[in-house]
């Protein structure tokens, strides 16, 4: 089996005294998608934002490629190759859909994939609308902004946070079909959902996350869907 | 080239040649109050990028504009020079100043950032009184005949006619609308780079700027700095024309930052435009209302608080709402590959 493109191991993480996050463990293969459930407050965006960055971390080790990244800035970690789609999308008000998309080319990595004419390919919509206010657009239409940003770096890893939150179904129907396409342009995706059912669909690996900690992991086909509602909610099951 | 851009471009050009023909064509009164006029825009400009573009809204712009001042007149009084090598080494010494200043101001935010800058500038006011080489807290004069030999008098004196003092005049007005024009350019085309795009990225979502690999305090820090060379520049210049320095007037909050933040905001905040219209608005009031005493500034401030209120992009942006008409858009390139590669393409600038 061939190394993993990202792997995390032991990954604590805090705020101030708090802490977040308990020894995470998980593995993305490159150009494969893994998802992370879990409830509100389980550690998720802050396992996210800790990956690439944005978040202070803790102990142990996060490596890209067999490289530490741990501990690196948000922009080196980006330079380095992995991308976040931050949760609540997080669009430019002041610029258009197009400036939105170009400023996702701020730290762009060599000649790869992602070009405005491939977005606009994945999203066809966003070309009809790029001369429009970035906030101007429909939820879904948004969300689709933050990724096509997020992909014009070019990244090795997309980091996907709670990218159907406050979404219509149809929307992210949508939204999701697009992951193929991203996975076979050789970009692998590390995705937070609570949405079980899409995160499922979609991933080749599902961890869920309770308290800080990864307390189920398996791929879909093998986690039943009671095992995943007990970790989901932390259910124990008392046997005496 | 469209005939927007066309037209743009000409009257631009014809407002610059009739600006630049100001010391041949008028008097030596409207010199004056045109130098005054070009040089409020320079600090408009400037303090419209720290403000509208970055989001770091200064109220110690008179820091920049008093050590500017000061270090234009030690190099005349005490090393010699003349009076506009003082003023580019006024503009150094105040990104020099500008370098502790960010670093104790950029800890904070907001209002406290506001608050922040102005003791800064207080406290350099307070340090430039005790500095006794040039007449500590009652100040100092530039020595008698300094602009009359200061360096393109003669020449401009041999073309004009006239007395030395006029040409000394010109020669500073020039130069005034030269920093004024070459602000204009460089604000333009700072904020239609990648770097300018990032700028505003930063001013609307620090955090989600950061995801998309913006170093925001890099990129503040630069822009703190080179408008503090700037509005050090502008205040080495006004103070040619005043010839006397004292730290009260080098320093003043009123006249250096709360004009300039009252020009800015009635202008049109974050619009290129703004600056430029918020002055000619802010001179025709000065001129219309010069004999109403006080009441011309409680004019100001409640004309400042309308604008506010009901136009909050100013009368720039009012204007631009309804008329669609943008002279100087600060939208980016299209998505032609060539342009696009030049924009984003890091890697390879890198190399």
């Amino acid at each position: 089996m061939s190394a993993p493109l990202l792997s995390v191991r032991g990954l604590t993480a805090f705020y101030g005294d708090f802490q977040a996050l308990f020894g995470v463990d998980l593995d993305l293969a490159r150009g494969g998608c893994v998802a992370i459930i879990g409830a509100n407050g389980a550690g998720k965006t802050t396992l996210m934002r800790t990956i690439c960055g944005i978040a202070r971390a803790g102990q142990g080790e996060i490596l890209l490629d067999g490289a530490p990244i741990h501990g690196l800035p948000a922009p080196e970690v980006l330079r380095r190759g992995v991308a976040m789609v931050p949760e609540g999308r997080k669009l430019f008000p002041s610029l258009s859909v197009e400036e939105n998309l170009q400023i996702g080319a701020h730290e762009r990595r060599g000649n790869g994939a992602w070009t405005l004419e491939t977005i606009y390919d994945l999203f066809p919509v966003l070309r009809e609308r790029r001369r429009n206010p970035g906030t101007a657009l429909s939820g879904g239409q948004q969300q689709m902004v933050a990724i096509g940003r997020a992909l014009m770096s070019n990244p090795e890893v997309l980091l996907c946070d709670e990218i159907s939150l406050g979404l219509a179904p149809v929307v992210i129907r949508d939204i999701y079909a697009a992951v193929p396409r991203i996975r076979e342009a050789g970009t692998a995706i590390l995705v937070v959902e609570q949405d079980i059912g899409q995160a499922l669909k979609i991933a080749d690996h599902v961890h869920c996350m309770m308290e800080g900690r990864v307390t189920l992991s398996g791929r879909p086909s093998e986690l039943s869907r009671e095992a995943i509602h007990d970790a989901y909610f932390g259910v124990t099951h008392d046997l005496a | 080239m469209d005939r927007k851009t066309q037209l743009t471009i000409l009257t631009a050009a014809f407002a610059f040649v009739l600006l630049a023909a100001v010391p041949v064509i008028g008097s030596r009164a409207l010199v004056q109050d045109l130098f005054g006029v070009l040089t409020l825009l320079v600090l408009a400009l400037n303090w419209n990028m720290l403000a509208g573009f970055s989001g770091l809204v200064s109220v110690g712009q008179q820091a920049f504009v008093g050590i500017g001042a000061y270090v234009m007149f030690a190099c005349v009084i005490l090393l010699g020079l003349d009076p506009l090598a003082g003023v580019l080494v006024g503009g150094l010494a105040a990104m020099a100043l500008a370098v502790p200043m960010a670093a104790f101001a950029f800890r904070l935010n907001g209002a406290y950032f506001a608050i922040g800058t102005w003791v800064a500038a207080d406290i350099v006011r307070l340090v430039t009184s005790q500095w006794q080489a040039l007449g500590g807290g009652t100040g100092t004069s530039l020595p008698k005949g300094t602009t009359r030999e200061m360096i393109f008098v003669q020449p401009v004196k041999d073309l004009l006619g006239g007395s030395s003092a006029a040409a000394a005049d010109a020669v500073t007005y020039w130069v005034a609308l030269a920093l004024a024009v070459a602000m204009l350019g460089i604000s333009y085309g700072f904020l239609r780079s990648r770097r300018g795009l990032a700028l505003q990225a930063v001013r609307d979502n620090v955090e989600a700027a950061r995801s998309v690999g913006i170093d925001p305090l890099r990129l503040k820090a630069t822009v703190f700095l080179l408008t503090a060379f700037g509005t050090g520049l502008a205040g080495g210049l006004i103070f040619i024309q005043i010839t006397r320095v004292t730290p009260e007037a080098a320093f003043s909050v009123i006249d250096w930052t709360a004009f300039v933040i009252f020009v800015t905001v009635i202008g049109g905040i974050g619009t290129l435009p703004g600056p430029i219209l918020g002055v000619a608005v802010f001179y025709a009031l000065e001129r219309l209302l010069a004999d109403y005493g006080t009441a011309y500034l409680i004019l100001l401030g409640l004309i400042g608080m309308g604008v506010m209120l009901f136009a909050r992009r100013g009368l720039w942006g009012w204007i631009a709402d309804r008329t669609g008409f943008d002279p100087l858009p600060l939208s980016h390139r299209p998505p032609a590959p060539p342009s696009f590669t030049d924009l984003s393409d890091p890697v390879t600038q890198r190399s």
